[in-house]
């Protein structure tokens, strides 16, 4: 009985789990080796090199892709740190504020923008920005991304406080700590997995993102995602596999970290 | 209201009251606990025992009423400015923290410096006996040593009253029993008055000095261990503390402070009168299994022949099932050290069960 209800054993499961696989990961798997390809097709394989890594940081287009990448990680390294700051201060008057009118709506509020088409979210912003007279650039991509990486770093940091039971700041609060101390020497300490992993979540959303960035950046200024796609839309060069391939590199390691982190855990 | 009327009591409880909307979690609740007092709040879970110690650290507001510490009231204090502290039920040790510094935390939010905090906190892990385990973390002890950690935590900022919210049900039993012995000999040792919160009666019996039985929000009865076991005051505490035999009673008259008594069947009973019950009522008569004897005749007082149902062996006791000709079934325990001495009755067998002198007490509904 066990046996046939075993999702396993359904016919079809097999080819299914496969085709599902392939379709996930075949063009990334390709882009991924053809990045190391000596060829300059993108089709054709001519042997193993790493010419386009040593071109993406040396070729024609490496000033172009430098600025990219520097704007990039500025915005996504400040971008996370105040959203991470939001949404600590966030989680801690939800979770830990007891029970006030607007719990419900703010945490509804919060969780709002995952929610929102990230196209409406960018035609908004555009729209707002030209309203109140925000000349595009740099802090109208910050500001953007401050917007939609909230959420993420809410998550984990939310999920976190939630198992971190109350009686460790009672027993603060006990010990003739004050309600900053507890929340300083206690709370935060207890959070920081939490916080870190929602720090690098909202890093690589931020990062990643190209859409929003696109409506909101300003003529010149440019991400890395930005970036690639203007590259692409003069043709493929295999330099944009070794760049993806880097990305996807970052990506994963700062996803992998984020999940290490937020699983280590000091209350046990 | 004239409240400040016991300085020297370290808690004061006057008329307080604690209401959640439209529940009421303590019912008027006044109770003066002793300097250097081992006192215990004893009830089942939702009796408010729980919320009636948080009110005195701080963490629930009082509705009505007011608690004093040492004459002073306390109703407007944060729990940060109280000097009260608490061993929680789950210990609440700060996992980031080593031992050491958990046991320090108290003494340096007093403003005391690092090193004065440290050298409290290696006193305190001396007292119970953790000095190996300074540097450990909360998660590499045992539940038994976390526990004595929590206490070394609440005990060296020198509390005036120490709250213990059920310290000890997370433990084995062994370790339990040890424990209570520890824990009285620390507060007759710190001289801090104890104020213990449990639903264990055979804990409270053994470690308080004073009990308050609650229940349903009130205090039921309010006395020292030996009273409250051999004088319940009414039905929940002769039911809750140990075990009881209840009979049905009529008093008929009350002579001299004795009651004269008659059970359904008419078979008549005497026994102390208590304040509350007056002739011609009808309550409920409490007897404990330890103080019925077994005979084969009948006693000049106080015996009610049945039939032996069973017998139970239980350790240190037998005890014997027997359905009384007129009344319920009654639980007679007989020491086994006994055994030599008294006759075993068969089951089956007819007996006579005889109230010790003394031993039966009306109780007020």
């Amino acid at each position: 009985m066990k046996r046939r209800n075993d999702i396993k054993h359904y016919t079809g499961f097999l080819p299914l789990t496969l085709l599902c696989l392939f379709i996930l990961y075949t063009p990334l798997i390709v882009v991924m080796v053809y990045s190391f390809n000596e060829s300059t097709s993108i089709t054709t394989w001519g042997g193993f090199s790493l010419k386009w890594y040593v071109d993406v940081f040396t070729g024609p287009e490496s000033a172009k892709f430098k600025q990219a990448a520097w704007n990039s990680f500025v915005i996504a390294i400040a971008a996370a740190t105040t959203a991470t700051i939001i949404a600590t201060l966030a989680a801690t008057a939800i979770i830990r504020g007891g029970r006030f009118k607007l719990r419900l709506p703010s945490l509804g509020l919060i969780s709002l923008p995952l929610m929102v088409p990230e196209i409406v979210t960018a035609v908004a912003l555009l729209i707002f920005y030209n309203f109140i007279g925000f000349s595009r650039g740099m802090m109208t991509i910050l500001v953007a991304h401050i917007v939609f990486c909230i959420p993420f770093a809410y998550m984990p940091i939310a999920a976190r406080m939630q198992g971190i039971e109350d009686t460790y700041e009672q027993a603060a609060l006990d010990l003739y700590a004050t309600r900053f101390e507890a929340f300083t020497k206690i709370l935060l300490p207890l959070m920081l997995p939490g916080i870190i992993s929602g720090y690098l979540l909202a890093f690589i959303i931020s990062l990643d993102d190209f859409i929003i960035t696109n409506f909101v950046k300003g003529a010149g200024v440019e991400t890395l995602p930005t970036a690639i796609f203007g590259s692409v839309k003069q043709g493929i060069r295999p330099n944009i596999m070794a760049i993806s391939t880097m990305l996807l590199a970052v990506s994963m390691l700062i996803v992998t970290l984020s999940y290490l982190i937020s699983k280590t855990d000091k209350t046990k | 209201m004239p409240l400040n009327k016991d300085a020297t009591a370290a808690i004061d409880v006057r008329n307080a009251v604690k209401r959640y909307g439209d529940f009421t979690a303590l019912k008027t609740i006044s109770l003066s606990i002793r300097d250097n007092e081992f006192f215990t709040l004893l009830g089942p879970s939702g009796c408010g025992k729980t919320t009636l110690l948080r009110m005195i650290a701080g963490f629930e507001d009082v509705t009505e009423g007011a608690i004093f510490l040492f004459g002073k009231e306390i109703e407007n204090l944060p729990p940060n400015k109280r000097p009260i502290n608490t061993v929680f039920q789950n210990y609440a040790l700060f996992p980031h923290m080593t031992v050491t510094d958990n046991v320090a935390f108290g003494v340096q939010r007093l403003g005391k410096s690092r090193q004065e905090a440290l050298r409290r906190a290696g006193e305190m892990l001396e007292l119970v006996q953790l000095s190996q385990f300074a540097e450990r973390k909360p998660a590499q002890l045992s539940g038994g040593q976390q526990q004595r950690v929590a206490l070394a935590r609440a005990l060296a900022p020198s509390p005036k009253v120490l709250l213990l919210d059920e310290p000890l049900s997370a433990l084995d039993l062994k370790l339990r029993q040890a424990m209570r012995f520890e824990l009285k000999e620390i507060q007759r040792e710190t001289g801090i008055t104890f104020i213990f919160v449990t639903h264990d009666q055979e804990e409270a019996l053994t470690m308080s000095d004073r009990i308050a039985v609650m229940s349903s929000g009130e205090v039921q009865q309010l006395g020292e261990a030996r009273e409250i076991y051999e004088k319940p005051r009414n039905m929940f505490v002769a039911d809750f503390i140990g075990e009881t035999n209840l009979l049905e009673v009529f008093v008929d008259k009350i002579v001299e402070g004795r009651a004269m008594c008659h059970l359904g069947g008419g078979h008549a009973l005497t026994c102390d009168a208590v304040e509350g019950v007056g002739e011609g009522a009808k309550v409920h008569m409490s007897i404990r299994p330890e103080r019925l004897v077994l005979s084969e005749t009948e006693a000049p007082e106080n015996s009610l022949r049945g039939t032996v149902h069973d017998n139970i062996f239980v350790g240190t006791d037998i005890q014997s099932v027997i359905d009384l000709d007129d009344g319920p079934r009654m639980l007679v325990r007989t020491s086994n050290s006994d055994r030599g001495k008294k006759h075993l009755f068969e089951r089956g067998a007819t007996a006579y069960v005889t109230m010790e002198g003394g031993a039966a007490r009306l109780l007020v509904d």
